[in-house]
């Protein structure tokens, strides 16, 4: 289990290394605010993104996400964590959501938010799974379904870097989806294919066009090794996804000799409605 | 549901964690009080329902964190966890 694997390093590690922390946003205590919709895109049939101007927005790392918060008439609440899509470079935020038929919190933010609506929200949250350019080092991202999404913000700080600091920094990224038609960003995804110092591979584990090239199945050992960098570069991983897709994922990653102090992850599950 | 699909981890707490902690806790090092094992709180696994979050550590599953919001209440129990160690900053380390 990866979680076994995780304990056991730690423990041979202590506490980890310790590099410079980067400039922290000036951290006021976490509060909600009243965010305004810019811009609704539509992703895929079932996903759209939501562009927020955000007032004193404190800034974010790629990798973190936000609370929000829906309050009916009779008070009734739900709350439901969304990971930032948008580059910390950008003035607004992103989020992309995916519809959940039985969700209490997605459909209202798929079916009935327009520009110009509110939506109550907190953050930025979260300092563990987070990643900057400067951390040079190849950089593997593995995404499952929506898990695309706080990796894109990781992509995107990549992509508006120095030509200097991208060429330090290798990406290469494996995209777990059903179908074709639910990948995310896949026309940016493919701009984003066309630069050197980017790999991006699909796999689509239910149905696939006729012409496609691309892997079709779930991810596997042997696709690990094919599309992940050789544990000997030292490379950093983040994984993001459904929990069995990332737990296999990270056991896979530590079994080729990934350092699991390297290996971040972050489970998408039902409460993310 | 099965309930290895409910399980998410830390980080999905963090904005709860946030309520009480000036410092993001997410990247924070906790240490087991079960079996002393060290990890960041955003690793831990999070079991969430209607009130609040319960994180478990990865290795022996020792309940570490609780958080529950009671009419009236927060109410943290951390008697599962042993140390709590808080970066000053955000560390992409």
């Amino acid at each position: 289990m990866t979680a076994a694997i995780l304990g056991e390093s730690n423990a041979t590690r202590g506490i980890p290394e310790v590099s410079q922390p980067i400039a922290a946003p000036a951290a006021p205590r976490l509060e909600w605010r009243v965010a305004t919709v810019i811009e609704v895109r539509e992703e895929t049939q079932r996903a759209r993104t939501l562009v927020l101007d955000v007032p004193e927005w404190p800034g974010h790392h790629a990798g973190q996400h936000v609370d929000v918060r829906l309050v009916a008439e009779d008070g009734y609440q739900a709350q439901r964590s969304y990971s930032i899509g948008s580059a910390p470079e950008e003035k607004t935020i992103a989020l992309t959501v995916e519809r959940l038929e039985d969700g209490e919190v997605s459909p209202y933010l798929i079916d009935v938010l327009r520009p110009g609506d509110g939506l109550e929200l907190r953050g930025p949250i979260g300092g563990y799974f987070v990643w900057d350019v400067a951390q040079r080092g190849p950089l593997l991202l593995v995404a499952g379904g929506s898990g695309i999404v706080p990796l894109m913000a990781m992509v995107r700080h990549h992509m508006l870097a120095d030509d200097k600091t991208r060429a330090r920094v290798p990406v290469r990224l494996l995209y777990s989806a059903r179908r074709w038609d639910d990948v995310i960003y896949r026309d940016e995804l493919a701009r984003v294919a066309e630069r050197p110092e980017v790999e991006v591979s699909f796999t689509l584990t239910r149905d696939a066009p006729s012409d496609w090239v691309g892997y079709r199945r779930r991810i596997d050992r042997a696709m690990i090794q094919d599309v992940s960098w050789p544990a000997a570069e030292t490379p950093r991983a983040y994984v993001c996804g459904p929990t069995p897709l990332v737990e296999s994922v990270a056991t896979l990653l530590v079994e080729v000799g990934y350092d699991p102090m390297r290996v971040r992850t972050e489970r998408f599950g039902p409460t993310g409605s | 549901m099965q309930v290895e699909q409910m399980r998410l981890d830390g980080n999905a707490a963090g904005g709860m964690l946030g309520e009480l902690f000036a410092r993001d806790v997410t990247a924070a090092l906790a240490t087991c009080g079960g079996c002393g094992k060290v990890g960041p709180v955003g690793a831990l696994l999070e079991y969430g329902h209607g009130m609040g979050v319960v994180l478990r550590c990865p290795s022996c599953d020792t309940v570490m964190v609780r958080l529950v919001h009671a009419p009236g209440w927060l109410r943290l129990d951390v008697s599962g966890t042993s140390v709590l160690a808080i970066p000053d900053a955000v560390s992409v380390s």
